[in-house]
C-alpha cells in the first residue's frame, strides 16, 4: 500500500538533487549555503521520523541560522530566452497544456481511485498520494515527446525554489509555532481577554465579538483551526450558544469563515499569501494580502451579520 | 499574560521586516520561555511539530515539471490562448477560475489546483495576457496587480468552497470541539451552513473582479509602462 511515506521519500529525493545541482553551480555566490539549506531539507523529508522530536529541533534551528544570516540566494542565469520559448510554444504548445493538465487530472482521478478500492493507497492522503503520481507521469510524458537534456526539469525546478528561497518552509515553521503557542496556552490568555471585552448583555456585541475576535485571532495564528477551540471556549459557547441559545451548527460553520476572512489578511497564513508572493515574483512580499483585504473585510461583516441573522 | 510577548515579537518582526524566520524562532523562544518551559522542551515541541507537518512542503515536487513545461513556452502558450478567445475578458476568466476552485474544493478536490500547480503555469499568464488585450499599455505596477488576483482569486476559491465539503479538516474539528460541550451535530449541518457565505464570497470577489477589469483597461497618466 502507498502511503504518505512515498511521497516525503519522493520529496527528500527531489531536495537532495537540488541541493547537489546547487553545490556545484559555480555561477552561485552562495553554493555551501544554498546545498546545506536544500539538504537538510532532504534530510527531514526522509528520515525526520527517525530523528527525535529534539534531533528535528537543531534541524529546524540550523535552517534557520543558514537562511536568517543570509546564506542562501538564488543564483544568475539559467532562464530560457523569451524568444527561444516562444518559438518552442509555437512547436509543442497544446502538449504542453496536456502535460500541465495531468497533475490535477491524476490527483482528481487518484482520489476517487483510491477511496473507492481499498488498500491502494492510504486513503486518507489519496489526494496528496495521488498528486505525487500525477507529477511523476507528466514528468515521463513530457520527458518521452520533448527529449530535453536529462536534468533540465530539475535545474528549472531548482531555479523556481530559488526564487522561493526560505519562505518554502515558512508555512512549516509557522505551524510549529502554533504548536509552541498551544503549549504555552497563549489562546486561553487571549480568549480571556476577549471574552471580558464584550458589553453585558448585547446579543448583536456578543456575536460582533465572536466574529471578529476568530477574524483577529485567526490572523495572529495564521490559522482559523487554532482560532476555532479558544473563540468558541471563550465567546461562542458560554454566551451565544448557552446564554442566548443560539444554533450550535450555524455558530461554528460560520464563525470558521469569519476566520478564514482573516486567513486572507495576515502574513502569518505565509502558504496562502508570502509563498504565491515569492512564486508568482512579486515586488511586493504583501501584494497577495493587498488585493485580498477588499474581499475579506466585507465578507467578514457579511458573515457577522449572517450569525446574528441565522443562529438567533 | 507574559506567553503574549510572542504575539507581539511576531508583530513587531513583521512590520520591521525582519528575517520571518529568526522572527519566528525568537518568538517561540519567547514564548515558551514565559510559560516556564526550558529551552530544550520548547525546541523539542518545536522540532516534533515540524516533522509532523512536512506535508505542506511536498507541494514543491511539481516544480520540476513546472520549469519544464515553462522552459518550453508553456507561459507564452497560455497567453495565445486567451489571445485567440475573444471573449475572454480579465474578470470573466478570474471569476470562472472563482466558481471552478469554488466548485471542485466544494467537492473535497482541494489539492487539484493550487499557486505552485495552477496559478503560476497558467492562470497567471492567461490573466496578464487578457489585461495586454484591453490595455496595450499595462504598467508593472498593474501587471503586479493583476498577479496577486490572481493568486488572491485561488484563496478565496479555496476557503470559500471547502467547508461545503463534508470530510474536510475544520468540519471534523468543528464536530469535535462541539461534542466535547454535549453538543451531538451532523456533519452536513455544518456544510448546509457554509453556503449562504460561499455565494457572498463568490458575489463581493467577483465584483471586485469586474472592478478590477476595468482599473486595468486604462494606464494611469504618468505611469512607467512594463515592456
Amino acid at each position: 500500500m502507498i502511503t504518505l511515506e512515498f511521497v516525503y521519500i519522493l520529496a527528500g529525493l527531489t531536495f537532495a538533487i537540488f541541493a547537489l545541482l546547487g553545490l556545484y553551480d559555480r555561477t552561485s555566490p552562495k553554493r555551501f549555503g544554498n546545498a546545506a539549506f536544500w539538504g537538510l531539507l532532504a534530510v527531514s523529508m526522509i528520515v525526520g521520523d527517525y530523528l527525535g522530536d529534539f534531533g528535528n529541533g537543531l534541524l529546524v534551528l540550523a535552517l534557520v541560522a543558514i537562511a536568517g544570516t543570509g546564506q542562501i540566494c538564488r543564483a544568475p542565469g539559467g532562464d530560457v530566452p523569451a524568444d527561444v520559448q516562444a518559438e518552442r510554444a509555437a512547436r509543442h504548445g497544446p502538449f504542453l497544456l496536456v502535460v500541465a493538465l495531468i497533475i490535477p487530472a491524476v490527483a482528481l482521478a487518484g482520489t476517487f481511485l483510491f477511496k473507492w478500492v481499498p488498500g491502494l493507497a492510504d486513503p486518507k492522503q489519496a489526494t496528496l498520494i495521488s498528486l505525487a503520481i500525477g507529477v511523476l507521469i507528466a514528468l515521463a510524458v513530457a520527458m518521452a515527446r520533448l527529449r530535453p537534456a536529462p536534468l533540465l526539469p530539475l535545474q528549472q525546478g531548482r531555479r523556481l525554489l530559488d526564487a522561493v528561497g526560505w519562505a518554502a518552509i515558512l508555512p512549516q515553521m509557522l505551524a510549529s509555532l502554533g504548536a509552541v503557542f498551544a503549549l504555552a496556552g497563549v489562546g486561553e490568555v487571549v480568549g480571556g481577554l476577549i471574552g471580558t471585552a464584550i458589553p453585558e448583555g448585547s446579543l448583536f456585541g456578543a456575536t460582533l465579538a465572536f466574529g471578529l475576535g476568530m477574524a483577529l485571532f485567526t490572523m495572529v495564528m495564521g490559522n482559523a483551526f487554532a482560532a476555532f477551540p479558544v473563540m468558541l471556549a471563550a465567546v461562542g459557547m458560554p454566551l451565544l450558544i448557552e446564554q442566548y441559545g443560539g444554533n450550535p451548527a450555524v455558530i461554528a460553520a460560520i464563525g470558521m469563515l469569519a476566520g478564514f476572512c482573516g486567513t486572507l489578511m495576515t502574513p502569518m497564513a505565509a502558504n496562502f499569501n508570502l509563498v504565491p508572493a515569492a512564486l508568482l515574483e512579486l515586488k511586493n512580499p504583501y501584494g497577495v494580502i493587498r488585493a485580498q483585504v477588499g474581499t475579506a473585510l466585507p465578507l467578514l461583516a457579511v458573515n457577522i451579520l449572517f450569525i446574528w441573522l441565522f443562529a438567533f | 499574560m507574559l506567553v503574549l510577548i510572542g504575539i507581539l515579537i511576531i508583530i513587531a518582526g513583521f512590520l520591521l521586516r525582519f528575517n520571518p524566520l529568526l522572527v519566528i524562532m525568537a518568538s517561540a523562544l519567547a514564548t515558551g520561555l514565559a510559560a516556564g518551559l526550558d529551552i530544550a522542551a520548547i525546541i523539542a515541541a518545536f522540532g516534533k511539530a515540524f516533522n509532523d507537518t512536512r506535508y505542506v512542503s511536498i507541494i514543491w515536487i511539481v516544480l520540476p515539471v513546472i520549469g519544464l513545461l515553462e522552459a518550453y513556452g508553456l507561459q507564452q502558450h497560455a497567453r495565445s490562448l486567451i489571445d485567440r478567445m475573444k471573449g475572454a475578458t480579465l474578470g470573466r476568466l478570474l471569476t470562472g477560475y472563482l466558481l471552478l476552485r469554488q466548485a471542485m474544493a466544494a467537492v473535497g478536490l482541494t489539492s487539484v489546483a493550487g499557486h505552485a500547480q495552477t496559478v503560476r503555469p497558467l492562470v497567471a499568464p492567461m490573466a496578464e495576457a487578457a489585461a495586454e488585450a484591453r490595455n496595450d499599455a499595462l504598467s508593472d505596477a498593474q501587471r503586479e496587480e493583476v498577479k496577486a488576483f490572481a493568486a488572491a482569486t485561488d484563496n478565496v476559491g479555496l476557503f470559500f468552497g471547502e467547508d461545503i465539503f463534508l470530510a474536510i479538516g475544520s468540519i471534523l474539528l468543528m464536530k469535535g470541539v462541539l461534542d466535547g460541550y454535549g453538543y451531538q451535530i451532523e456533519p452536513l449541518h455544518f456544510s448546509l451552513w457554509a453556503i449562504p457565505t460561499a455565494v457572498a464570497a463568490f458575489l463581493i470577489h467577483g465584483f471586485r473582479l469586474r472592478r478590477l477589469e476595468r482599473r486595468m483597461a486604462q494606464t494611469p497618466a504618468g505611469a512607467e509602462t512594463g515592456a
